[in-house]
């Protein structure tokens, strides 16, 4: 799940990371009161959840309140990468003197936790990350030990770092691990973290991503989610514990198991259809977890045809069988059905959908050409 | 012969008395595995699965009483890591964590600490593992697969299924066929099992399938092409799958253009594998 900025920076200042103190707005008449009350320049600042806003004209200074209305009236109208601005953060504007770079994230492949920090920080860090690398300073952090001083101090003198900031340095590192730990984050980040004139160090930006699979232990930041930018779909399949993905074909696809799903995408695909979704319905589907993936998938009118995928481990293919059924007296859908049931109770599951007419497929491979013909006839 | 697991594997089921504990459960014993315990807090003293195991309140106290060398975990993802932990710290060499859905935080922690005290886990999120005719430690439906001389490994828990069932409607069985889950942090990998099977005698070619997301497959074809003398065949799932989607698995994620299945195949074929375009050509490639 992605967190805004304004969402971001304010659990960071929990942890005692600086953070200009700016307020959000809905509109631009709001933006303008809390330019009024800020005083002097302020940063108005799209809240869409992707990267590269400043590059893509989402945050502009404005050198007074009613500028900053204009600014805010424009960045409200505008989309950025696809997604509706519908909040800015109004912020005092920063007088910077360096953009460093400050992140944690999950190193997949070392299985731990790391912290990377760069001087050449702000806007163009990901061109810094493909052409000089090695201007980014990392550390693995041990999971069970936590970040330890000296770490942060050696990120400090990697990223030539002047001396009188590095206490503030290793406050704002321990503070972004600790709030990266706590809220279960897959992503922490500060770009830039700021040399301010006046001498000290603050976060301007700030993003996170936090684990999904951790959200029933952090009901707080769960409801922080923007369903606003979400495909309803994604939203609805959330709810029963689905895991769904819009894509552009007409052949409807529910399987079990997120590899089997991709791999039955991949052979639609090779049979010469198109997928018109990814959709795992997990393992252990029950009946209504069922009946709901079915919903989903009908919800989307390219759909021309369904192709049903499910090799039961977990999964009994008599329960997912039932759904099929309770799904089909509610939504009774008009477009052909492909069915193939393999593995545990497949067989009782046969039995419960030998009246429903379906197609029948034994193979996978027959399952995608009989799909990809439904699909066009 | 075979890797991990066999007839002489003596199990413990940490979440015996749950639905999927207990379902589970009966198939495996059904399937000649040597289920010795189980574990679920509060419950111990009863007797499970007509009578033939026992259940005892922790990890330590099944051990003591039974010597079981092995576990299986079909607890929640909020108590599962704590499971790994309690039977790690009872002695038990060998965890399979059938569990989804457990933060990536914790399973580094759990990682970490395992790797410390030399205990080997599998998964989690992955359906265990299979040695045809011998044990079942897992969710992998037991007649889909007969013994034979392939080694299996996978990311997937279905789509392995998918392999087992194509090779067995040609007659092929394998030795043991390992899923090793598709979250990013996990016990074993892809090269653990390659090496287990590459040392084992009686495995003679070896599928592995992989999939989006991470670079395992990558360093499974370097591996592979140091380090193995028998066939590798292979097939890699998610070739459709858009970029930036979490596609289920916390893994298949293709993340900043890296982990795409082109790669993979590439680097796959580069090392002398044979790269299936779906899994019912596995067999044939295999001939
Ligand atoms: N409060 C601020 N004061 C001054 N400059 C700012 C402020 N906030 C952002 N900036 C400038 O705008 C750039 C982009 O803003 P940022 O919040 O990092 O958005 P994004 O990363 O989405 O482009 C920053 O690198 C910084 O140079
Ligand atoms: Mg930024």
């Amino acid at each position: 799940m992605k967190l805004h900025e304004y969402q971001s920076k304010q659990i960071f200042a929990r942890y005692g990371v600086p953070i200009p103190k700016g307020r959000v707005a809905s509109t631009a008449s709001e933006a303008r009161q809390i330019a009024e009350e800020l005083g002097g320049r302020v940063v108005v600042k799209s809240q869409v959840l992707v990267g590269g806003r400043g590059k893509a004209g989402g945050i502009r200074l404005a050198k007074s309140p009613k500028e900053a209305e204009e600014v805010a009236t424009q960045i409200l109208g505008m989309e950025i990468k696809g997604l509706p601005v519908r909040k800015v953060l109004v912020d005092p504007a920063a007088n910077i003197e360096q953009e460093i770079y400050l992140g944690i994230t999950n190193d997949r492949a070392a299985r731990r936790p790391v912290l990377m920090a760069s001087a050449a920080g702000g806007v163009d860090i990901e061109e810094v990350a493909r052409t000089t690398p090695e201007k980014i300073i990392k550390v693995h952090i041990d999971p069970l030990l936590g970040l330890r001083d000296y770490q942060a101090r050696d990120i400090a003198v990697g990223i030539d770092l002047p001396k009188e900031y590095w206490k503030q340095f290793g406050e704002i590192c321990h503070g972004l691990w600790r709030a990266y730990v706590e809220c279960d984050a897959t992503l922490a980040e500060i770009n830039p973290l700021v040399i301010l004139k006046e001498k000290s160090l603050m976060a301007l930006d700030g993003k996170m991503l936090i684990d999904d699979n951790a959200l029933f232990r952090h009901p707080d930041l769960a409801e922080m989610r923007d369903v606003d930018e979400e495909a309803p779909a994604e939203t609805e399949a959330r709810k029963y514990g689905l895991s769904f993905i819009k894509l552009d074909g007409n052949i409807g696809c529910m399987v079990n198991g997120a590899g089997l799903a991709m791999t039955t995408m991949d052979i639609v695909k090779l049979f010469g259809g198109e997928p018109a979704n990814f959709l795992d319905i997990g393992g252990g589907a029950s009946a209504d977890k069922v009946a709901a993936a079915m919903r989903i998938i009908l919800s989307d009118k390219n759909v021309k045809a369904i192709l049903f995928n499910v090799f039961g481990g977990i999964t009994r293919c008599d329960e997912v069988a039932k759904g099929i059924l309770s799904a089909m007296a509610e939504v009774k859908p008009d477009i052909p059905m492909v069915v193939r049931l393999v593995g545990t109770n497949a067989e009782e599951g046969r039995k419960l959908l030998a009246d429903a007419k379906m197609i029948t497929a034994e193979t996978l491979a027959d399952a995608a050409r009989k799909a990809v013909a439904a699909a066009k006839a | 012969m075979s890797i991990l697991v066999n007839k002489d594997t003596r199990l413990l089921v940490q979440g015996i008395t749950g639905n999927e504990g207990l379902f589970h459960s009966k198939q495996m014993l059904a399937y000649g595995t040597k289920i010795v315990a189980g574990v679920t807090p509060g419950k111990g003293g009863e007797w499970v699965l007509d009578g033939k195991v026992p259940v005892f309140d922790s990890c330590k106290a099944a051990v003591n009483a039974t010597g079981a060398n092995a576990s299986i975990i079909f607890v929640s993802a909020r108590f599962a890591p704590d499971a790994i932990f309690e039977a790690a710290d009872a002695g038990i060499p060998f965890i399979v964590c059938i569990t989804e859905g457990i933060p990536v935080q914790d399973m580094m922690r759990v990682r970490e600490y395992l790797d410390q005290k030399g205990t080997r886990l599998l998964g989690p999120n992955c359906p265990g593992l299979l040695t045809p005719g011998e044990a079942k430690v897992g969710i992998i439906p037991g007649d889909i697969a007969i013994p034979g001389n392939v080694g299996v490994v996978s990311r997937s828990g279905t789509l392995t299924y998918e392999v087992l069932y194509a090779l067995k409607l040609v007659g092929m069985g394998a030795t043991t066929c390992v899923g090793i889950g598709g979250d990013p942090v996990n016990g074993t990998n892809f090269i653990d099992c390659l090496r287990m099977f590459e040392d084992d005698p009686h495995t003679e070619k070896v599928v592995m399938i992989g999939e989006i997301g991470g670079t395992d497959e990558e360093k499974a074809a370097d591996f592979i092409a140091k380090h193995m003398t028998k066939p590798v065949v292979s097939f890699i799932a998610g070739q459709t799958a858009p970029p930036g989607k979490r596609m289920g698995h916390a893994g298949a994620i293709i993340e900043g253009g890296a982990g795409t299945a082109a790669e993979k195949v590439k680097a796959l074929e580069a090392a002398g594998v044979k790269v299936a375009r779906h899994p019912e050509e596995i067999p044939d490639l295999l001939k």
